[in-house]
């Protein structure tokens, strides 16, 4: 299938404050999106796609780098021309959060308040807060409703958020290998991964830019204990197994195993390119998410104002955000008689699943989006 | 879809359609591709969904505009609260299930009626072929013994008395054949076997 080609990305700045749900705001912020295909007429045709923790407004195309080298967007299977996502019918849009270190306002810039770097002082920020930023962002663009808010994961958090904050600006959520709320094993994960970045001797508070370091090391763990809970113990098996990189043990702590290889390149990879302010951040966001907190823990409430017909997709061997979650969103729907379909594909990769190519989840993803296209324009395919 | 596209496409569909009131809740276990709930939908107003497990059912059911719920129906439907259904439809699919009871009982729980179709074991060609010495094979049973579907076997008579213990009434009982009832020795002639059931009222 083809991609979209060469793409870039624009950016909008926002000088009115951005409040926030802790109580603090943001004074001005400015975000870094793309856009793909063409927005119609009548202004009917827009569908956002949120990120999840290490991803960006990249989401499809590929930026051409000065040596040649491509950058291709994190979801270019699901979004392009043809594809489930279809950019010949849909205006894409691919927003950067807040807190984010790809481009929008995050830690690494300028707090105008002192002149100095953000740091540990850039304020955290919630799922609802990154909805009013791309609601903004909508409203700049000139979109009062979308066609759909889509996500995977994190993303998926932030497309039900939508559904429930702005009820009347989604026709479609699409909630993507997602929870409406990490259990207590979740938290454990991202605080080990937070306690890694928060006692790297080069945090320095969060201020690390003042001392020309990063917390290579901390974010390096950080990311290792990440990656772990993305794959399944069966995919790690097929992957690696027991392998051994040099044929037998080398009695020391260099690297004996194949997949202790892996996560080691893996992390350094990361911490080359990623900001340990904003994986604490992103790890909050995630942390901090639960709508039904404010409805007496109970979901249906929660959802109760919703009006968008809901598409839920899960994998089987996702143990991060496990089919269960998602069945208990499709059963809180069911419950307010909401138009919920709910595919659980069986396959073997985890939570990573969702931004792979398993035929069975593109095709459901497709022919949602084919029905939306259809209702679009009266019935006619 | 119109009732005419669907009595050409699914003439047994079309049949029990007709018990199914204007703008009601409506549950199909085993959906299949959806195309009950979509008549359902746009000629009877109804609001639906579907229950399936077939990933090959899924995307056809999301591209009809059906509601439709990926899940294994031995599951049980602990997704559905009590009474959440005007009627539960579980037409064709009861017969390969092994939990048969238990699913009754959730139909019982979920809905306030039901209809339930299954092929009619004691239709006469299975009769003859039993009288012969051989499992049946014929067009509302297409399998052999050994790569079925279809666990569970049973006659009109035996389903009233499973559906009476788990507490569902049957108002009417129809043998179809080729989509259209059978006055006339319906437990020999029909193939299709169709209860229409209410939940019982505690006395």
């Amino acid at each position: 299938m083809s991609t979209i080609g060469i793409v870039s990305p624009q950016s909008m700045h926002f000088p009115e404050p951005l409040p926030l749900r802790s109580g603090a705001s943001l004074s001005d912020y400015t975000l870094m999106y793309e856009t793909y295909g063409t927005l119609n007429a009548d202004r009917s045709n827009a569908v956002l796609i949120c990120h999840a923790l290490n991803a960006s407004h990249h989401v499809a195309g590929v930026y051409e780098g000065v040596d040649g080298s491509r950058n291709v967007g994190w979801w270019d299977n699901m979004v392009g021309p043809g594809k489930p996502v279809d950019t010949n019918r849909f205006f894409v849009i691919g927003v950067n959060n807040p807190g984010s270190c790809f481009g929008s306002t995050g830690p690494m810039h300028i707090n105008p308040a002192t002149g100095k770097p953000y740091g540990a002082d850039f304020p955290v920020v919630t799922v609802e807060d990154w909805v009013l930023a791309q609601a903004r962002l909508a409203d700049r663009l000139g979109i009062g409703q979308f066609a759909a808010v889509m996500g995977g994961s994190l993303g998926g958090m932030q497309a039900l958020a939508w559904s429930i904050i702005f009820p009347e600006r989604v026709r479609h959520s699409i909630v993507i290998a997602s929870t409406p709320k990490l259990s207590a094993q979740n938290i454990a994960f991202n605080d080990v991964a937070r306690q890694a970045i928060l006692t790297d001797p080069d945090f320095h508070g969060g201020d690390y830019y003042a001392h020309g370091v990063v917390p290579r090391r901390g974010l390096r763990v950080a990311r290792m204990v990440g990656h772990i809970t993305y794959l399944s113990d069966d995919s790690m098996a097929e992957k690696f197994g027991r392998s051994l990189r040099n044929g037998d043990f080398q009695f020391g702590y260099g690297i004996d195993f194949e997949i202790e290889s892996y996560l080691r390149y893996q992390g350094d990879k990361f911490s080359e390119y990623f900001d340990a302010n904003t994986y604490l951040l992103i790890t909050k966001a995630l942390d901090y998410f639960d709508p039904a907190r404010g409805h007496g823990d109970d979901l249906a409430a929660a959802l109760a104002g919703t009006r968008s017909e809901f598409l839920l997709v899960s994998f089987t061997t996702d143990w991060r955000f496990s089919p269960e979650r998602s069945r208990e969103i499709v059963q809180a729907l069911v419950k307010n008689k909401r138009r919920v379909s709910y595919a659980e594909i069986d396959a073997p990769h985890g939570h990573d699943a969702f931004l792979l190519e398993d035929p069975r989840y593109m095709t459901v993803v497709k022919s949602y989006y084919d029905r939306i296209w259809h209702d679009m324009n009266g019935g006619r395919a | 879809m119109n009732f005419r596209e669907l009595i050409t496409h699914r003439p047994d569909l079309a049949f029990i359609a007709h018990w199914v009131r204007n703008e009601s809740h409506v549950l199909d276990l085993g959906c299949g591709d959806g195309v009950m709930l979509e008549y359902l939908q746009s000629d009877k107003r109804c609001l639906g969904y579907g229950v399936e497990i077939d990933d090959g059912k899924i995307p056809l059911c999301v591209n009809r505009g059906v509601s439709v719920i990926q899940q294994d129906l031995e599951a049980g439907l602990a997704m559905f609260v009590d009474n959440a259904f005007d009627t539960v439809l579980c037409l064709s699919a009861l017969q390969m299930m092994k939990n048969v009871e238990g699913i009754l009982a959730d139909i019982a729980r979920v809905g306030r009626e039901a209809i339930v179709s299954f092929p009619n074991f004691a239709h006469w060609p299975h009769r003859l072929a039993l009288l012969r010495g051989r499992m049946p094979v014929s067009k509302s049973l297409p399998y052999e013994w050994y790569d079925t579907p279809n666990v569970r076997c049973a006659t009109i008579k035996d389903f009233e008395e499973l559906a009476n213990r788990v507490g569902l009434e049957v108002l009417e009982c129809v043998a179809l054949q080729d989509g259209k009832p059978v006055t006339f020795l319906p437990n020999w002639r029909g193939s299709l076997a169709v209860f229409r059931l209410r939940k019982k009222i505690a006395a």
